[in-house]
C-alpha cells in the first residue's frame, strides 16, 4: 500500500545518485515535487527524461542536483533553449547521454517485461549511437539479410516521479491517455506521485477510470500537491503559465537570475 | 490576393502533401502542422484523403497509448509523411539538432535530436523545413549527425529526406545521387542568391521555376478554417502569422 505523505517528506525520501525519470512537458510534471527535491539538497541524481525534459530538466540543472542527464532534448517549446541546460553542457559541468526518443521508450519498455535489451530500428550511422558506448550493434540473428540493428540495454529507474489530477484512498493514481507514465512506473522500482487531490471512491471500481488508473502495486508515496505542475499545464485541469515559463528562461539565462528566481518561486507553498 | 511570407511557406509545404495518405507532425511543428490540416481539408471528401496525427498538443491528437505510439506506428508503416529540421543540414542530407562545435563540449547547445535518428530511417517521406536559409545552417559538413541522410547498402531503410523547404527555395533530394536538386526559387529571390547562402553543392537544373504562390481558395480555407484548428495547439503562432492578413 502505496504510502500518503507530505511533499517534503516525499523529497526526503529520494536518495542522492538515484535513477530517476520524469515525464515530457506535455505529460503532468511533478514540477512542485521537483522544487521540494531542490529544497532537500539532493545530489549526483542520473536525470532520465521518457524522453524530453523542459523546465523540471532545466531547474534540477541549475540548483546543482544532476550528474548525469539522459534524454532525446531539453527545450522550453516555444518559450526557447533551456538556459542551465545549455549552459552545463557547454561547460562540460554534467555528463550527457544523448539519446532519441523511441530508444528511451524502448528501454523503457524493456524494463517493464523483466528482459535484459530490446532492438530499435534507426540510429545505425548517426553520432547519437557513436557516442553510446553502452548499445550495441549486432546483425538480426533471425535474419542476415535484415542487417544490422542496434540494441539497447533495459533502463529500470529507481524511481519514477509523476504528477496526476487523482489518487484514490487505496493508492491507485488515475493518469488518464497519459500512457507514457504507465511504462515508466512499470519499468521503475517504484513511483512517488504528487496528485492534485485524492478521492475516496476506488478508481479500479469503475470502468470509466480503471483503464487509465496506475494500479498501488506500482506506487511507492503519494502526496498531494495543488497545482503541481505549474508554471507547466495539468490537461483538463489547467493551462501552462506561458508568461511564467517565459520569465524563467530569461532570468534563469544567468546563474544569479536563476537563484534569484528560484529563491522565489521555490520556496514552499 | 496578397499573402505574407509564413503563409507562402504554409502552402509550399502543403503542395508536397498532396499524395501523403498519413502525415504525423512532431513537437514544436506549427507550418508543417498548419499545412497538413489545410490538405485534410481540401481532401476530407475523399476516401483516400489525408490523416493526420500532431503530438504537439491534445488537438488533432488521436495517440492513446503514450508517446511510443507514434513511433511504433511509423516502425510498423502506418506513417508516411513526417517533418524534421536541423541546426545545421549538409548536402548528404545529414542533420544536426544538438549543437556546434566539438561535441560534447559544443560551443552552442541545442536541444537535442529528438526522435530523428529513428524517424528520418522508418518514415519514407521525410521533409526537412528550415526557413532560416544561409551558410550557418546549411554546411558542407555537420558538426553532429542527429540523423544520416543517407545509409549503406544494407541498413534496413525504407525512410529518409525527400524534401527541403527553406525562406528561399524549394529542393528535392535525390537518395540515389545523395544530393539536393534546386526545385524552385521562390519569388524575389534569384538562383545566384541561393547559391551564396548555401554552404554544399547541389543540382541545379537548366531551367529553375519560380515556386507557385498559394491559390485565393487556399489562401481562403487557410484564414478562415484552418487558422483557429492550428491554434488549438499553437495559440501565439496563429496571433504572430494572421494579425496581419485576416
Amino acid at each position: 500500500m502505496a504510502l500518503f505523505t507530505t511533499l517534503d517528506d516525499l523529497a526526503q525520501q529520494v536518495a542522492d545518485e538515484a535513477l530517476i525519470v520524469l515525464p515530457p512537458d506535455y505529460s503532468n510534471v511533478p514540477v512542485a515535487a521537483v522544487m521540494a527535491l531542490i529544497r532537500r539538497g539532493v545530489k549526483d541524481l542520473h536525470l532520465l527524461f521518457a524522453p524530453i525534459g523542459g523546465i523540471a530538466g532545466d531547474l534540477l540543472i541549475g540548483a546543482g542536483c544532476v550528474k548525469t542527464l539522459e534524454a532525446a532534448a531539453i527545450t522550453m517549446g516555444e518559450a526557447g533553449l533551456a538556459p542551465r541546460f545549455s549552459e552545463a553542457v557547454q561547460t562540460n559541468t554534467i555528463a550527457m547521454l544523448d539519446s532519441t526518443c523511441p530508444a528511451i521508450h524502448t528501454a523503457l519498455q524493456a524494463s517493464e517485461k523483466g528482459v535484459p535489451f530490446m532492438p530499435l530500428r534507426g540510429l545505425i550511422g548517426s553520432d547519437v549511437l557513436k557516442n553510446r558506448a553502452d548499445w550495441q550493434v549486432i546483425v538480426d540473428p533471425f535474419d542476415k539479410n535484415d542487417g544490422p540493428i542496434v540494441l539497447l540495454p533495459a533502463i529500470q529507474p529507481d524511481i519514477a516521479l509523476i504528477h496526476a489530477p487523482l489518487a484514490d484512498r487505496d493508492g491507485n493514481v488515475w493518469i488518464g491517455k497519459r500512457r507514457e507514465l504507465m511504462t515508466m512506473a512499470h519499468a521503475a522500482k517504484t513511483t512517488f506521485v504528487t496528485v492534485e487531490e485524492i478521492q475516496d471512491d476506488n478508481l479500479l471500481e469503475n470502468d470509466l477510470t480503471a483503464a487509465g488508473t496506475l494500479p498501488d502495486m506500482y506506487v511507492g508515496a503519494i502526496a498531494e500537491a495543488e497545482k503541481g505542475c505549474w508554471p507547466l499545464g495539468l490537461a483538463g485541469r489547467y493551462p501552462a503559465d506561458t508568461a511564467a515559463i517565459m520569465d524563467y528562461v530569461e532570468q534563469a539565462s544567468s546563474q544569479v537570475g536563476f537563484e534569484e528566481w528560484l529563491k522565489i518561486y521555490g520556496a514552499p507553498r | 490576393m496578397n499573402y505574407n511570407q509564413d503563409e507562402f511557406l504554409i502552402c509550399t509545404i502543403a503542395s508536397l502533401l498532396e499524395t501523403s495518405r498519413h502525415v504525423a507532425v512532431g513537437m514544436a511543428s506549427p507550418f508543417p502542422g498548419s499545412a497538413a490540416l489545410l490538405v485534410r481539408e481540401e481532401t476530407k471528401n475523399q476516401i483516400d484523403g489525408l490523416r493526420l496525427s500532431m503530438i504537439g498538443g491534445d488537438a488533432n491528437n488521436p495517440f492513446t497509448d503514450g508517446g511510443r505510439e507514434l513511433f511504433d506506428c511509423s516502425g510498423q508503416g502506418r506513417i508516411d509523411t513526417f517533418f524534421l529540421g536541423g541546426v545545421q543540414i549538409d548536402g548528404q542530407a545529414n542533420i544536426n539538432l544538438v549543437g556546434t562545435g566539438d561535441y560534447p563540449k559544443t560551443d552552442r547547445r541545442f536541444p537535442g535530436s529528438f526522435g530523428s535518428a529513428y524517424m528520418y530511417f522508418v518514415v519514407p517521406k521525410v521533409i526537412l523545413f528550415r526557413p532560416e536559409h544561409t551558410r550557418r545552417v546549411f554546411v558542407p559538413e555537420v558538426d553532429f549527425i542527429s540523423a544520416p541522410g543517407t545509409s549503406e547498402d544494407g541498413v534496413y531503410r525504407p525512410g529518409g529526406p525527400h524534401a527541403l523547404v527553406t525562406e528561399l527555395c524549394l529542393m528535392m533530394f535525390n537518395r540515389e545521387r545523395k544530393r539536393f536538386q534546386l526545385t524552385s526559387v521562390h519569388p524575389g529571390h534569384t538562383v545566384e542568391e541561393i547559391q551564396d547562402n548555401t554552404g554544399f553543392d547541389f543540382d541545379i537544373p537548366e531551367t529553375v521555376p519560380e515556386t507557385l504562390g498559394p491559390t485565393d481558395q487556399r489562401l481562403r480555407l487557410l484564414r478562415t478554417q484552418i487558422s483557429p484548428e492550428i491554434a488549438k495547439t499553437y495559440p501565439e503562432f496563429v496571433a504572430r502569422v494572421f494579425e496581419t492578413t485576416v
